[in-house]
């Protein structure tokens, strides 16, 4: 397999991955913006997590800036994918917002609120895992579209 | 064509993702609730209703819930801390709601009730929502039912004979019914002083706004 091709492959799975956090956020951001905060499929601990005053930033649901993120990522990864240069770059320092956001969102659950919500533990383990991809993408090194 | 290709896959994508969002929105999206008049607490219902706290307090605080129901055991335990952070100056009201989906719900609502009728409904409410993980996944909650009347010190005869006459079944029905006329399909569902408290606030930060916004417009009438 040519590093090139290789490359292309991780950019799809990145691509995909994406769409899960996507799925995700989007899910979150439509509890959020019904206020089924207490729902939360039917754990109690996503209310605590939900319900609490690190779940809005400047009153909009964290959650959306989520679908922010992954669609960029999906987008980044879609160009890079089909050789735009920019988009690669762009893809890195997203994904790298993202991990360190995904840090504190962590903190804040086990350390702050005591309580774990699971669809924001699916998006933390969306989110290392689209670390983990952007670090096993190879450099490149010939000239590509841009 | 292969120029094109990643604009029409991220657009494609973008549409998924807001349509997606938007059937969800439409389908959990609230209804607008308000409590008729003529049903306000205490003119028509107040027979039927089970209230903690100061019955003259400025402020109340009235719950639709279902015992089987997660978020509502989670809403129990916060609304003690609102019973005693608010004191005099709060009344919280239960009604039952017992969701279909909930193979136990509407027993347990009943062995409640069963308990009211010998004045303990907010014992066995108290022990129904701190059990629930317990009674939830049991195969004969009858039993768990009658051991939880026990320990709150019921008659286990009349409990047993209130679990399976007429009268608290109507009062759970009744609540139900009252329910479903305001529009009701999700649980918990709140009211303060009869104004539905807006999805977007049912969270602790929120309901405290709420009530205070409550304390606050009765004190400048």
């Amino acid at each position: 397999m040519t590093v090139s091709r290789f490359r292309t492959i991780i950019l799809i799975v990145a691509a995909i991955v994406s769409l899960a956090g996507l799925a995700d956020a989007t899910y979150l951001s439509v509890q959020a913006l019904t206020g089924e905060t207490l729902g939360c499929g039917g754990s109690p601990d996503c209310f605590r997590v939900l319900g609490s005053s690190y779940a809005r930033v400047g009153g909009i649901p964290v959650a959306l800036f989520g679908v922010l993120a992954y669609f960029s990522v999906f987008t980044f990864a879609t160009f890079a994918a089909f050789g735009y240069m920019r988009a690669r770059l762009f893809l890195i320092l997203t994904v790298g917002a993202m991990f360190l956001a995904t840090l504190w969102f962590l903190y804040v659950q086990a350390f702050l609120l005591h309580a774990y919500c699971r669809y924001c533990l699916f998006s933390a383990a969306t989110t290392f895992l689209l670390a983990g991809l952007i670090i096993a993408l190879p450099p490149v090194h010939e000239r590509s579209v841009s | 064509m292969k120029r094109y290709l990643p604009f029409v896959i991220v657009a494609v994508a973008a549409l998924a993702t807001l349509g997606s969002g938007a059937i969800l929105y439409r389908a959990k999206r609230p209804q607008v609730l308000s409590i008729p008049e003529n049903e306000v607490l205490g003119k028509s219902d107040t027979e039927s209703a089970h209230i903690r706290g100061n019955p003259n307090a400025p402020v109340t605080l009235e719950e639709y819930g279902d015992f089987q129901c997660p978020p509502c055991g989670m809403f129990a335990a916060f609304a003690g801390q609102l019973e005693k952070e608010y004191d005099s100056r709060l009344r919280v009201v239960f009604r039952n709601f017992p969701l279909s989906g909930h193979a136990h719900a509407r027993e347990a609502a009943i062995a409640a009730e069963a308990a009211g009728l010998q004045g303990h409904f907010w014992e066995m409410h108290d022990v129904l929502y701190r059990e629930q993980e317990v009674w939830s996944k049991a195969p004969n909650v009858r039993e768990l039912f009658e051991s939880y009347a026990g320990t709150i010190g019921l008659d286990l005869d009349k409990f047993r004979k209130d679990m399976d006459g007429e009268q608290a079944k109507a009062r759970v029905d009744a609540d139900r019914k009252r329910g479903e006329s305001l529009g009701i399909q999700t649980t918990p569902t709140l009211f303060i002083n009869n104004q539905p408290v807006d999805q977007k606030d049912r969270n602790p930060e929120g309901i405290h706004a709420e009530i205070n916004a409550a304390l606050e417009k009765k004190r400048q009438t």
